[in-house]
Formats: structure tokens, C-alpha cells, sequence
């Protein structure tokens, strides 16, 4: 199982995903008397899953789970830092094994000990195939997870030889290959423990879940609403300022944003198109905008041979100086996006600024010029492929407009019916020359943009992309000794795509939300989920 | 009459089934695939989706899928959809939410619609009359999600007299507006029905008889006009009835109800093969019946089908 299966593509706009789990530093500012016993009620939609850690990987069921449990790390939503959670250590002196020590005193809202088992198995029952779990393939770092986990056919283990329990809080993982940040992932939610009395009966847990975070399950409405309370007995950092939080079900962000504005919503994800225009009127000092680690890229074919050679990357910058992001991001996107100078997100660890250097900068002379030197593109036509049900006609259009006015070049959008169709025709390489293509952060960390999407035949590498110089500067990254050895690695693999430009950064996305009156320190995270535990509730 | 109903009880076996396997066919042969879809935007792991779809069911040949599906039927399994839940729980929550609002705007229909048509058709010409037509023609030119907003916009969130969606679908006072919104199209064809029959009849040489017999008025127009203009109007709202009952998907989605519209949205968008079967096979036995209450009403408001 490639590794690089635990990409998840961006489709904003349509049914994007910011999952793992967020908590909360402590930031103590509050301008008015709060009410810790009061809940609060959060926009959300009827999870596509049973309540498993494992098996969820869309937000309805993906933002309930990372309340309800809490893994060995978790990112400070204030600065997207890994921080330590259950995990009172995580150490290695290879980057292949970690040896892994618990706090002592986390318990299952049950009352029964967070112990070293709980994860373990929890890992094992998760990564096995006929346990069908969705997010399976995030164990497949594991050494053994091909074991449990075969490319076709019944598993013939239900552990994993990489996982080993010492005692009650010690416990060793051993990977198939050195992943110098391999803690960073730790933080998804599928890594959660689980209690013993879910392996009894996993389908009643899926609709009854018992974790270990900051809430506990109360109740779930089908359709309506699911409930939650604050742990009284939570061992994190994050302890909740509320009393809990209810989930009420939307079906369109336009239902929401209206109970939001009538204060019968209190939290809401993201405000539909139809009010990014006016929501800072609607919603004055309550209104939120701010980044998240999510980007949006222009890819090109390059597995096509007349997109291949060191000419066509001359071609592909001079595009990429084409586009006049300032302008569009302003206008048809109505400042909802921050124009890119890299091809990663703003915010994420090992972000670096400008890695893009002049080609993200808009100048039309120069990219004609660039254009002319690297012999034209093909047919002096590009078609730019995207999905219709998205919202990405508008931008497509302007970008074509851009690269139009500024090099000559037939430029026209190419749409696809939905997602799923756009999806099938850029991976089954049935596009002609340029497609639209994005990422969101798995978590907040460069090499989440850098190697699953342009190493060497990575999954998500659609490409068709391959630089031996890219290869060894991420292989030799991936084996660093420390995290921020790694993130220095990846920043020297960035610039090597600055060279070789498979895709076009275009820009950044952001959190365009807002909040009740009768809530306040509401802050989003660059997963564009609010620190939850930090929202306070007004006396 | 006791045949009658017997023939249109049978009448509903083979639609029951037919209406089942072309739903089941129609859903389950769509482009695209329900498991790959459920990893979202990731690229799914061909293992997994290999042991999902054995879960489901969906490794199978099309038919053995159907026969699976309505033996399981047989037995009041409708299945599961992929949140885990028996399909018939999911209507079980759905169905009561949808039959209150559509009940509430059946009754908006059937009040003011009626109401309107009446005062349109007795006073033709009148003032009254040309502001029902003129009403009438703009509810029924503007579409149902315009004026949902609209309606929305300036009782919630203007004026603040209702909440902007519906909190509790228990609360008959939150349907109102939802249930007038989702009436209004309907009411105006009630109306303009109702007020086109009504002129005919007043020129019905029944209606000179009883009016040269000196017959009090109130009789005239309430045992002979309207009873005979209203068997019409009865066709269209028992019709009507199934049709409010699945086309309440705008009008749910705007108040964010969470009744049949949106569960069969969802469940068509992810390609839930048992809750789309479900829900419409229910739809239409709904249909049926409400077919069948027409027939029957028929014969109560003219006695000439009854004997026949």
C-alpha cells in the first residue's frame, strides 16, 4: 500500500474535508463574564459514517470524532504546533522506531485507563481490511500492515508486527521506512484509542461512541442534532471553557448563515458564496477571516511528451507570470483567497515564503517572453480542466482571461460534470494539457504538500511528475533525525520545483465565518475548525 | 364500490414492484461508484473498497442485488444505509416531519386557496377578482427557493417574528411559514381552479333552477356550486398531496427541515441504493392511496360515478 493513499484531494466548495483534531492553548483572554456550564451549537451535517475513529474522513462525521477523542498528539490551534496529548513522550533515535510513553491518569469517558493496549489495538482492528474502516491506509507507515491489510484477499494476521506493547504505558512502532515526522500523523483522528467495550461491539459503538477527549457523547439525533458534554475527568492540556457542544445538522450553508444571523446557530464552518460580499457588514467584529492550510494549483500533464523537457518548465513559469492573482483573488473571489508564493500553504510548519520566487509575480511581458523562449505551448491552446460543481468556473475563467491577454495563448476552461468525473479523467490521464488541482493539509506540515503529491509515482502525484533531484532531496528529508531537520529538507525539495514547475500555485485558502452574539474568543485553526475547548459561552 | 376498491388495492402489487425495480435499476446503475465515493476526495484503497463492497452487498450481479434487496423487504428490512442505520428507522424519522409539513401546507391549500377561488369566481370582474389573478400569476411565475428566501429574509431575519429555520418539526406554529411557502404554488392553481370551475357552474341550468326555485344562497353556493366545482379541484389536490410530500426538497432545504426531501437528496448524492428505494417505494404507495381516496371522494361529491 503506497503511502501516499492518505492524500486527500481539495474540492472546496463541494465536500472538502479538514479533520484531525485541534484543542486549545491557553490564552485566558476574555472581555466579558462567560458561563462554563453553557453549550454551544455548531453548524454541522449528518456524518456519512458510523462514529468510528477510523471511518471518518468527511467533516460531519470528522469534526464529532476529534471532540470525542483525543490521540497521542494533537496541533496547537494557535500556532498549528504538534504538542503532546495522551503521549508523555515520543522518542526515536532512527526515525523508524518510535518508542512511545503515556501520561498516567487518562481514562474513557467509561471510567475505564487509557493504557498502552488501548491504542494498539485500536491500530490493529483499524488498519484491518475487513474491519472496513475508510481511513485504513494512514497504518500503512506500519511494519506488518501488509499483513493485516493485503492487496486482495482475507488478511491473514489481525496484528501488526510493527506495534508492540512494553506495559501498561509503554509501547514500541516500528515502520517500514525512516519518516522523520511520522508524529505529525499521529495526530489524525483515525490514531485514536479505543475502549475495550468497543471491540465487543464495534457497529453499537458507531452509533454510541465512548472516547477519551475533551466531550462526551450524549446523544445523537439522526438528522437533527448530535449533543455533547464537557469531560469533567479530561486529562489534556485543552480543557473545555464550555459546557459542551451540539452538532446541528444543515443541509446548506445558507440555512445555517440565516439561523446564524437570527442567533439560533452559534458557530458556523464557512459562510455560503452568496455572503462573502456582505458578511462583514452582516456580521461586524464577529466576522472571521483567516488562513488555512489549504492551496489551489494550476497542473500540467507532463506524463504528455510535448509537455516534458527543461523548455516547457520556461513555458509553464511564463504562465504561472501570466495570471494576475492579485486582481482575481480581489474581485472574483472576493478577497476569500490570499495569492500564493509557494506550493505550500501559508502557516503550515516549513512554510517558507516566496519559494516561487518571480514566476508567482505577475508581469506580462516577461511571461511572453518566457513563453516565446521555451518554444510555445502546444498548439498555442491550453485547456484547463476542472469540476463544474465546485464553484471554480469563475476563477478558471479569469486565470484563462489573464493568460490570454497577457501571452496570446488560447486559453478556455474544460469543465467536467462533477468531482467525481473530473477526478476519473485526470487520474485515467484522459486530459489534454492543464487541469485544476488543490491540496488540504492532512496535517500542518510541508511535507504533507511536498511528498504526497510530487514524489516519484505518489498517488496523488497526477503529474506524472518525476525529478530524480526531487526525489533524493524528499528521500533525504524523510530520514532526517529531527522534524525540523525534515522541514528543512522538504524547503530544498520546494525549490526544486521552482525549476521544473509542475503546477502553478495560485492561492491560499481561508476561513470566511462568523459567530453568534452569544459567543465569544471563537478562533479557527488552519484545519478551518474553531479551538472548540476555547469558546466561551456568555453569562 | 366494494370491487372497486379491491381492483385498486390489487392494482397496487404489480406498481409496488414495478416502481421498486425501476428505482433499484435507475439508482443502481448511475455513473459512478457509492464506494469510491465514500473516501471523499482521497484516492480509495482498492482493498478496502473491495471489502466495503462485499459488505454492501454490491459485488453481486445486478439482480442477485434486486432479489437480496426485496427478499430482505419481504422480511421489513430495507437495509442499511452507510451511517450504519436500518433504512427503515431513517424513515421512520423522516416520513412524520414531511406528512406534518405537507399536511400543513395541504390545509393552507385547501383554506385559502379554496377561500380565494371562491371570491374570484363569485365576483367575476371585480376588483377582488383581478388581485387574485394578479397574485396568483406572480406566485406562480417566481420559483418556490425564491420565494423561500425571500419569505425567509424578512419574517426571521428582518422582522425576527419566526425563527429563520425550523428548530423543532414538532411545533406546528414553525411549519406555518415553511408550509406556506411550500403551498404557495399549489394554492394558486387551487385558486384559478377553483374560481374557472366555479364560473362554469353559474351558468349550469342547475344552478337557474335553484336559483328560480328560491333556494336561500347559502344552499345554492354550498350544496350545488361548490360541490360540483370541487371535483376538479379534489383531482388536483389529492394528486397534489403525493407531490408536496416529494417535492418538499427546496422548501426543506431552505428552513432546513430534515424530513423525506433531504434524506432522499443525500442519499441520491452518495448513492445510498436501500434508502432511495425505501423512501421512494413509500412515495409511491403514498401516491396510490391518495389516488385512491380521490377515486373514492369522487363518488361521495357525484353520485352519478357511484352508481356506475
Amino acid at each position: 500500500m503506497p503511502a501516499v493513499t492518505r492524500v486527500r484531494w481539495a474540492v472546496i466548495g463541494a465536500t472538502s474535508v479538514a479533520l484531525v483534531a485541534t484543542g486549545c492553548s491557553s490564552s485566558g483572554s476574555s472581555s466579558s463574564s462567560s458561563d462554563t456550564s453553557k453549550t454551544f451549537s455548531y453548524q454541522s451535517s449528518e456524518p456519512q459514517n458510523p462514529l468510528q475513529p477510523a471511518n471518518a474522513n468527511e467533516v460531519g462525521g470528522g469534526r464529532i470524532i476529534q471532540n470525542l477523542f483525543r490521540g497521542l498528539v494533537d496541533y496547537d490551534p494557535a500556532n498549528g504546533k504538534l504538542r503532546n496529548q495522551v503521549a508523555d513522550k515520543i522518542d526515536t533515535t532512527d526515525s523508524q522506531t518510535f518508542n512511545v510513553t503515556l501520561k498516567s491518569g487518562w481514562t474513557f469517558h467509561d471510567g475505564t485507563p487509557v493504557k498502552a493496549k488501548s491504542f494498539v489495538d485500536a491500530w490493529n482492528w483499524a488498519a484491518t481490511v475487513s474491519n472496513n474502516q475508510i481511513n485504513s491506509s494512514w497504518f500503512s507507515d506500519i511494519e506488518g500492515y501488509a499483513d493485516v491489510h493485503p492487496k486482495s484477499g482475507s488478511p491473514a494476521k489481525t496484528t501488526m508486527s510493527g506495534l508492540t506493547v512494553v506495559d501498561d504505558t509503554h509501547f514500541t512502532i516500528k515502520l517500514v521506512n525512516k519518516v522523520s515526522y511520522f508524529p505529525y500523523k499521529l495526530g489524525y483522528p483515525a490514531f485514536s484509542p479505543l475502549p475495550e467495550g468497543f471491540f465487543k461491539d464495534p457497529a453499537g459503538f458507531g452509533q454510541k461512541p465512548v472516547g477519551n477527549g475533551p466531550y462526551q457523547f450524549v446523544s445523537w439525533e439522526h438528522n437533527t442534532a448530535v449533543t455533547t458534554k464537557a469531560f469533567p475527568n479530561y486529562q489534556g492540556v485543552d480543557k473545555a471553557k464550555n459546557g459542551g457542544i451540539v452538532f446541528k445538522m444543515y443541509t446548506t450553508a445558507e440555512a445555517a448563515y440565516a439561523d446564524l444571523q437570527s442567533n439560533n446557530l452559534d458557530v458556523m464552518d464557512q459562510v455560503p458564496p452568496s455572503a462573502l460580499a456582505n458578511y462583514k457588514n452582516d456580521l461586524g467584529d464577529r466576522a472571521i477571516d483567516s488562513p488555512q492550510g489549504a492551496i489551489q494549483n494550476i497542473g500540467f500533464t507532463l506524463y504528455q511528451p510535448d509537455w516534458a523537457g527543461a523548455n516547457m518548465a520556461k513555458v509553464r513559469q511564463g504562465l504561472s507570470m501570466a495570471i494576475d492573482r492579485d486582481t482575481i483573488t480581489k474581485t472574483v473571489l472576493q478577497s476569500s483567497r490570499k495569492p500564493a508564493t509557494a506550493w505550500v500553504a501559508e502557516g503550515v510548519e516549513g512554510y517558507k515564503a516566496g519559494t516561487c520566487g518571480d514566476f508567482c509575480t505577475f508581469n506580462a511581458t516577461k511571461a511572453k517572453q518566457l513563453v516565446t523562449e521555451g518554444g510555445g505551448v502546444p498548439g498555442n491552446s491550453l485547456k484547463i480542466t476542472y469540476n463544474a460543481d465546485g464553484g471554480h468556473k469563475e476563477w478558471v475563467d479569469a486565470v484563462c482571461n489573464s493568460i490570454r491577454q497577457s501571452t496570446g495563448v488560447n486559453c478556455v476552461g474544460d469543465p467536467k460534470t462533477d468531482f467525481k468525473t473530473a477526478r476519473a479523467a485526470i487520474t485515467g490521464h484522459t486530459i489534454d494539457g492543464a487541469f485544476r488541482t488543490g491540496w488540504v493539509q492532512d496535517y500542518p506540515l510541508n511535507a504533507n504538500f511536498l511528498h504526497d503529491v510530487y514524489v516519484t509515482g505518489a498517488a496523488s502525484n497526477d503529474f506524472g511528475y518525476s525529478s530524480a533531484a526531487f526525489d533524493a532531496a524528499a528521500k533525504k528529508a524523510d530520514e532526517a533525525a529531527s522534524v525540523e531537520a525534515s522541514e528543512t529538507g522538504y524547503q530544498e525539495a520546494e525549490a526544486q520545483l521552482a525549476q521544473d514547475f509542475p503546477a502553478i500555485p495560485l492561492w491560499y485558502y481561508r476561513t470566511n465565518s462568523g459567530y453568534s452574539t452569544k459567543v465569544q474568543n471563537v478562533k479557527f485553526d488552519s484545519f478551518g475548525n474553531p479551538a472548540w475547548t476555547n469558546v466561551q459561552v456568555k453569562g | 364500490m366494494g370491487s372497486y376498491v379491491l381492483r385498486r388495492v390489487l392494482q397496487m402489487i404489480p406498481v409496488f414492484f414495478g416502481a421498486t425495480l425501476l428505482i433499484f435499476l435507475m439508482v443502481y446503475t448511475l455513473p459512478g461508484d457509492p464506494i469510491a465515493a465514500l473516501f471523499g476526495d482521497k484516492a480509495a484503497d482498492p482493498a478496502q473498497v473491495a471489502s466495503l463492497k462485499h459488505q454492501y452487498y454490491l459485488d453481486q450481479p445486478l439482480w442477485k442485488q434486486y432479489l437480496h434487496y426485496m427478499g430482505n423487504v419481504f422480511q421489513l428490512d430495507f437495509g442499511q444505509s452507510f451511517t450504519g442505520r436500518p433504512v427503515s428507522s431513517i424513515m421512520a424519522d423522516a416520513f412524520p416531519i414531511t406528512i406534518r409539513l405537507a399536511l400543513v401546507a395541504f390545509v393552507f391549500e385547501i383554506v385559502v386557496g379554496l377561500a380565494l377561488g371562491l371570491v374570484a369566481g363569485l365576483y367575476r370582474g371585480s376588483f377582488a377578482d383581478t388581485l387574485v389573478l394578479v397574485l396568483t400569476l406572480i406566485v406562480i411565475s417566481i420559483p418556490v427557493f425564491v420565494l423561500g428566501y425571500i419569505a425567509q429574509n424578512i419574517f426571521a431575519i428582518k422582522l425576527g417574528w419566526v425563527t429563520a429555520t425550523v428548530q423543532n418539526s414538532t411545533d406546528i406554529s414553525e411549519l406555518l411559514l415553511p408550509g406556506a411557502v411550500l403551498a404557495s404554488l399549489s394554492l394558486a392553481y387551487v385558486a384559478r381552479l377553483t374560481r374557472t370551475s366555479i364560473g362554469e357552474n353559474l351558468r349550469a341550468d342547475y344552478m337557474r333552477t335553484a336559483v328560480a326555485k328560491g333556494l336561500p344562497r347559502r344552499t345554492i353556493i354550498g350544496r350545488h356550486l361548490l360541490r360540483n366545482s370541487l371535483i376538479p379541484v379534489v383531482t388536483f389536490l389529492g394528486t397534489d398531496l403525493g407531490a408536496l410530500m416529494g417535492g418538499a426538497i427546496v422548501t426543506e432545504g431552505i428552513f432546513n427541515i430534515q424530513g423525506v426531501g433531504n434524506v432522499l437528496y443525500k442519499a441520491i448524492r452518495t448513492k445510498e441504493g436501500p434508502t432511495v428505494v425505501g423512501i421512494v417505494t413509500v412515495l409511491v404507495l403514498v401516491y396510490l392511496v391518495a389516488s385512491l381516496v380521490v377515486d373514492l371522494l369522487y363518488a361521495v361529491l357525484d353520485p352519478r360515478i357511484r352508481y356506475a
